[in-house]
């Protein structure tokens, strides 16, 4: 009996203690985040990129044959189908390719006056794969396969294809975490491709299942906002460089209060499917020191 | 007591379980759903081995968790730890060909996961859609990890009776 109730007291004793040192780590990450000393995870996590990560690399590869092996299920029937809806789609592509190559000398115009092609000018990228997504259903943040050792810092964009991806929030020796845009807790400054009103675009885990982001705060003045325009990163945002694809419009509607119009972006990723990103290896505070003031000036 | 053999079984076991969870179940996702093997885990062992080691388990499930995915470090450490120390009290009730404690004992630990996640992460940041977090993550994710308990457990159980019965042989070997 007695030693039953020493064996609950020091049980408690431990909860007491591993207690304090939960906490004792949540301030001193706070702290740290705070600070922004660095952006790297500390030490613990260089601990876990010399051993969990590896092991993540190397499963990853079975993973990748496990989806590989899933997608070959796919019937012969289904394939033909897709083919000829593939096809009928080149037609319709064509047409609209015509349509857009009248509209890209207008375009031209556009671009020169914002000088635009000289800062959306093919930044330098630097290939990593998908080791790892998020365990819990709340974020839709994922691990590459590439860190510090390889030149990535905090605040990179990451691409896919031609779209955004996300933004890089920790970096650890050979590994980093990628917020997407899709993450509930992400807010990305953006612009319609063509009439360059601005408008923030948010994250929605409502909105996960359906393949759709939010957009916001746009101005409800006298341009009109087609389904399908291209919206892209602005050039007010200090965490995105300028002009980075995010999705096209499905959706607008006028707000309530008259002044401003939100709707629904098809993202231009396929977030379900991702395997290997592009990471941007300038980050918009590069540019920004590059230039000086000059940036500051013109985003007013 | 507790021999060294059964802290490597459990590193292994977290590791193994973490690796699961962040590389293949996305792969096996419903509705976009991914069952929570690390709280199979830490309320398996918590139930089966008492307070103190559901305690130590849940706190390395966590800061594995906090390391990779979590923001703050500590956050889901203390979670799962007290999600571990809770299930502890349940031990005295645990019998091992039962199957119906355990499964309404992980499922109540996710569900409370779920509402302390949604509390601390999501409320205090101001949002207040609890309504459609309940319907579209903290049930569906209970419900598949029950439906994943129902493997896993066994898995773990057999493994916990192999240990047992390897400490109680010895045990009786110094006596």
């Amino acid at each position: 009996m007695k030693a039953k109730n020493q064996n609950s007291f020091s049980s408690k004793h431990w909860l007491i203690i591993m207690m304090t040192i939960g906490v004792i780590l949540l301030v001193l990450s706070y702290v740290a985040e705070r600070s922004e000393t660095s952006g790297a995870r500390g030490p613990l996590s260089a601990v876990a990129d010399y051993t969990i990560v590896p092991m993540q690399k190397g499963l990853n590869k079975i993973g990748m044959w496990m989806s590989d092996f899933t997608k070959n299920f796919a019937t012969m029937q289904e394939i033909l189908k897709e083919n000829e809806e593939l096809k009928e789609e080149n037609d319709n592509l064509v047409i609209e390719n015509n349509q857009l190559q009248q509209k890209a000398v207008e375009l031209e115009r556009f671009y020169e006056l914002y000088k635009m092609d000289e800062q959306t000018a093919d930044y330098e990228k630097v290939g990593a794969r998908v080791i790892a997504s998020d365990t819990s259903n709340w974020f839709t943040i994922f691990t590459i396969d590439k860190g510090s050792n390889d030149g990535l810092r905090v605040d990179m964009n990451v691409m896919a294809g031609k779209g955004l991806v996300g933004i890089i929030t920790q970096v650890g020796p050979t590994s980093s975490t990628v917020r997407t845009i899709i993450d509930d807790s992400t807010n990305v400054s953006a612009m319609m491709l063509t009439t360059f009103d601005k408008c923030v675009v948010t994250g929605d885990l409502e909105l996960i299942n359906s393949g759709c982001i939010r957009f916001s705060q746009l101005a409800n003045n006298d341009n009109q906002i087609p389904v399908g325009e291209q919206v892209i990163t602005s050039n007010i945002s200090n965490k995105y460089l300028q002009g980075l694809l995010i999705g096209h419009v499905k959706e607008v509607t006028v707000e309530s209060n008259n002044l401003t119009r939100s709707g629904y972006i098809i993202p231009a990723v396929d977030f379900r499917e991702l395997q290997e990103v592009l990471v941007i290896t300038t980050t918009k505070q590069d540019i920004i020191d590059k230039k000086g003031g000059s940036i500051d000036n013109t985003a007013e | 007591m507790k021999g060294l053999k059964r802290k490597i079984i459990y590193a292994v076991m977290i590791i193994v379980g973490f690796l699961m969870e962040s590389m293949f179940f996305p792969h096996i996702a419903l509705a976009s759903t991914t069952p929570n093997l690390m709280l199979i885990i830490t309320a398996s062992i918590g139930f089966m081995r008492g307070k103190q080691e559901g305690l130590f388990i849940g706190f390395f499930c966590g800061l594995l968790l906090d390391i990779f995915f979590g923001d703050y470090i500590g956050l889901y450490a203390i979670l799962y730890m007290l999600v571990g120390y809770c299930n502890g009290f349940f031990k005295r009730l645990f019998y091992d060909d039962d199957i119906k404690l355990p499964l309404a004992l992980i499922a109540g630990s996710d569900f409370l996961y779920g509402l302390a996640a949604y509390f601390l992460l999501f409320l205090l940041n101001g949002d207040f859609r609890f309504a459609y977090y309940l319907k579209s993550i903290i049930i569906p994710e209970m419900l598949y990890t029950i439906l994943i308990t129902i493997i896993f457990y066994y898995i773990i159980l057999r493994v916990n009776q192999k240990l047992e019965a390897e400490e109680q042989r010895s045990a009786s070997k110094f006596v």
